[in-house]
């Protein structure tokens, strides 16, 4: 017992406070990808064509725009352009509240903002979610059980992940929605009560991911379940997704007030 | 002919197709059966669809002799069907029951022909039908009695855990059997890998099993650099091993976490919690992404370490040692931990070398059992990590294979880190070398992961079989659970944590 008292008090406080700036994040970090097309060349769509996934792409008024929702932050992405157009920033925050707002011409997108004072009022304190993973790598997984260890404690604004859809405000889904699981997850998403919130968690959730394309999967969340909240990432960093929970719950103030110790 | 032993291959080589043994099919089956007898193992055994309209398919069988080194190869041609090996060797079910559903070929005589991931057969032979299939039937093994019930689990879980699907047959709450149904993460991995060009295919390759981006992307490179022909510079071997033992370090402790959690020994869970974000975040470092993303790629790694990042990350990783050391102690020394680990889930030893289990949940029954010392590659062609066993293959000796791999590592990673050979990071990868076979082995955290790759006439990519170690492991767990009770199913499943994804493709 003494041996275990000693040990935890050596681990000390560990938890980190929210909203946290990008400045602790390593320097090859690949955050929110930015674009500038002052430095395309005249008809050169070369991304395009050298882009592994359709994260970039021509807009309808004829110029590159970005979508972060199709983007899986790989250095091959950005290398697409030779002109250096297209790079990384080290920006963690990229949750949106339309699919539409993960595209840009610029890369910035308008990040998700509070609920309505309504659906805040049932879920900002207290919000439990079903996480369904439908045809996902376990990567985004592996980001949402990280959450909830002492550093993210996502459990300090309330949020909780809960066995059963019914016990549920609103669910998580991950993956590319794979054949085999879209009636599992048309099933969990009827399963839970209105009202409801959709979380949608990655790359494959929003567009596909590397899945993109294959006979197998649909591309991401089926139109018809609306979703309230989009988290792009291939996985998404852990603070990308509590960032995006934080803003949608309005609890923004309350994280400025969570301190760490060191 | 030469016979299935005699040709030149061993792991991370290439060899002319046409120089693959080929032998008529129940000549076939004697030889991997008979193979599998004289000690080899079955490291895949895939179908190939033939082209011209012939509808014939190529079954092909890679051969691993651990004692020696060694790479077998054999292959046959069938039409609609063929005499199952699995007839009287239990290492094959598992992969024939894969090649009837990919492929549309029925392995006549096997023993349990159940769907593996309820798909559509995307690897048919042109001029063939592909049989119906079913995606929500699975015919559930019953068990009969009184007071026999079954207990249904799944797919979706009740925690943040991949989808699949459990039945067990339970006496109270003893168990009697474990039948497991998978397929919920069948995403279509391998025609993807086959039909993108190579620039999409490395970064499907890193999405196969989300936590073992830096072993699956491995094996893939190791395949396709034998093809070209390209050779890593030792430096870039050796970041390769530094990462490859950063993702070892962060799942054998997150899975010593899961487990010190199942047993509601809190401290632990929550020290190796933060203690995997720890190696993680190393991974971050190094690569952008704190699952190693952008680093592995055909011809080197994407990142260099240079000298500042070496030495920190050498001290991050001592600080590492010096915490996790008195928290697994605390852990493997608590009696009433122990006493929650000891004697459940036993895998037997003999089940063990007759299913050809790998990774941990091998080497937790004495079996000595890992690529990086029986198929030696890259890095680990100089430098030799001692391989972890325990005896009891329980749970306890799961978890303590875990520990003593997360030490061996944590040395291994320091000393690499502390003497990098110079020299460039990448050199280029050109085209694959047409009409080849080559075979990639890297052990993952879990184990054993394969990569098979056949070019055409071409230099294109034919066949791109992947085998993730949970492919052989997912009924190590079903042995463990027989004769336990249902409420240790969750600790079990824990010691294995065997990926859903990897298996699903
Ligand atoms: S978005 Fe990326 S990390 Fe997440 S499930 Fe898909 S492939 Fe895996």
């Amino acid at each position: 017992m003494i041996d275990l008292l000693r040990t935890r008090l050596r681990q000390g406080f560990r938890t980190i406070p929210v909203p946290q700036t990008s400045a602790d994040l390593p320097e090859r970090f690949r955050g929110r990808p930015a674009l500038d097309a002052s430095r395309c060349v005249d008809g050169c769509r070369e991304c395009i064509e050298r882009s592994p996934t359709p994260f970039i792409r021509i807009g309808p008024e004829g110029v590159p725009e970005i979508d972060a929702g199709s983007c899986l932050f790989s250095p091959e992405e950005v290398a697409s352009c030779p002109h250096g157009g297209i790079w990384y920033t080290r920006d963690h925050q990229m949750a949106t509240a339309t699919r539409e707002a993960l595209v840009s011409e610029t890369g910035v997108v308008h990040l998700a903002r509070a609920l309505d004072e309504k659906s805040r009022r049932l879920f900002g304190r207290s919000l439990r979610l079903r996480s369904v993973v439908a045809g996902s790598c376990n990567g985004c997984e592996g980001e949402l059980v990280a959450l909830g260890n002492v550093v993210f404690d996502l459990s300090r604004f309330g949020v909780q992940f809960v066995a059963s859809p019914r016990h549920a405000d609103g669910i998580v889904i991950t993956g590319a929605v794979n054949t085999n699981m879209l009636e599992a997850l048309r099933k969990t998403y009827d399963a839970t009560p209105d009202p409801k919130l959709v979380i949608a968690v990655g790359a494959c959730a929003i567009s596909g991911g590397p899945f993109r394309g294959s006979p197998e999967v649909h591309n991401g969340v089926p139109d018809d379940i609306h979703v309230d909240l989009w988290i792009p990432g291939c996985p998404p960093h852990p603070l990308t997704i509590l960032d995006g929970l934080v803003r949608l719950l309005g609890r923004m103030e309350m994280g400025k007030s969570v301190k760490s110790v060191e | 002919m030469s016979s299935f032993d005699q040709v030149d291959l061993s792991n991370r080589r290439a060899m002319p197709w046409n120089a693959v043994p080929r032998e008529r099919p129940d000549q076939f089956r004697e030889t991997v059966a008979g193979a599998v007898a004289a000690g080899w193992r079955i490291a895949s055994l895939f179908g190939m669809p033939e082209g011209a309209g012939a509808g014939e398919t190529s079954i092909v069988a890679i051969l691993a002799n651990d004692v020696r080194a060694q790479l077998g190869a054999v292959t046959t041609l069938v039409g609609d069907r063929y005499p199952a090996i699995s007839r009287d060797c239990s290492q094959a079910e598992v992969f024939e029951r894969e090649i009837a559903e990919q492929c549309g070929v029925t392995p006549e005589g096997h023993p349990g022909l159940t769907p593996l991931r309820r798909h559509p057969a995307d690897h048919i032979a042109a001029a063939r039908v592909a049989p119906p299939v079913s995606r929500d039937e699975y015919p559930f093994h019953r068990i009969e009695g009184d007071e026999v019930h079954q207990v249904a689990v799944g797919p979706v879980h009740a925690g943040i855990i991949e989808p699949g699907h459990f039945r067990f047959n339970a006496y109270g709450e003893r168990v009697l059997s474990l039948e497991i149904a998978l397929g919920y993460q069948h995403r279509g991995v391998e025609r993807l890998l086959e039909t993108a060009d190579r620039t999409r295919a490395v970064l499907v390759a890193e999405s196969i099993a989300g936590d073992t981006v830096i072993g699956h992307a491995g094996a893939f490179c190791g395949a396709i650099e034998a093809l070209a022909r390209s050779r890593k510079t030792p430096r870039a071997q050796s970041i390769r091993g530094i990462a490859l033992e950063l993702e070892r370090l962060a799942n054998h402790i997150g899975d010593l976490g899961a487990i010190a959690g199942d047993v509601a020994y809190a401290p632990a869970a929550a020290f190796f919690g933060r203690m995997r974000g720890e190696c993680l975040n190393l991974l971050m470092t190094l690569s952008g992404n704190r699952y190693g993303r952008g680093l592995v790629r055909p011809g080197g790694v994407g990142f260099d370490l240079p000298p500042g990042m070496a030495s920190e990350m050498v001290d991050r990783l001592e600080r590492l040692r010096a915490e996790l050391a008195p928290v697994s102690g605390l852990m493997f020394r608590s009696s009433s931990v122990q006493a929650r680990l000891e004697g459940v889930g036993v895998v037997p030893r003999e089940h063990c070398e007759r299913l050809g289990f790998v990774g941990p949940a091998a080497r937790a029954c004495e079996v000595v059992r890992d690529v990086r010392h029986d198929h030696p590659y890259g890095i680990f062609r100089f430098v030799q990590i001692p391989v972890a066993t325990a005896w009891a293959g329980d749970v306890f000796a799961r978890a303590l294979v875990r520990w003593l791999e997360v030490q061996r590592s944590i040395e291994f990673i320091c000393r690499q880190a502390r003497s990098l050979p110079i020299g460039d990071a990448m050199v280029p990868c050109g085209e694959l070398a047409p009409n080849e076979l080559a075979v990639a082995m890297e052990e993952g955290w879990r184990g054993e992961i394969v990569h098979v790759v056949v070019t055409d006439s071409v230099g294109n990519i034919r066949r791109h079989k992947v085998k993730d170690p949970s492919f052989h492991n997912w009924s190590a767990l079903a042995t463990a659970m027989t004769g336990n009770q249902i409420s240790d199913f969750p600790l079990c499943n824990k010691s294995f944590n065997l990926s859903y994804a990897g298996h699903d493709l």
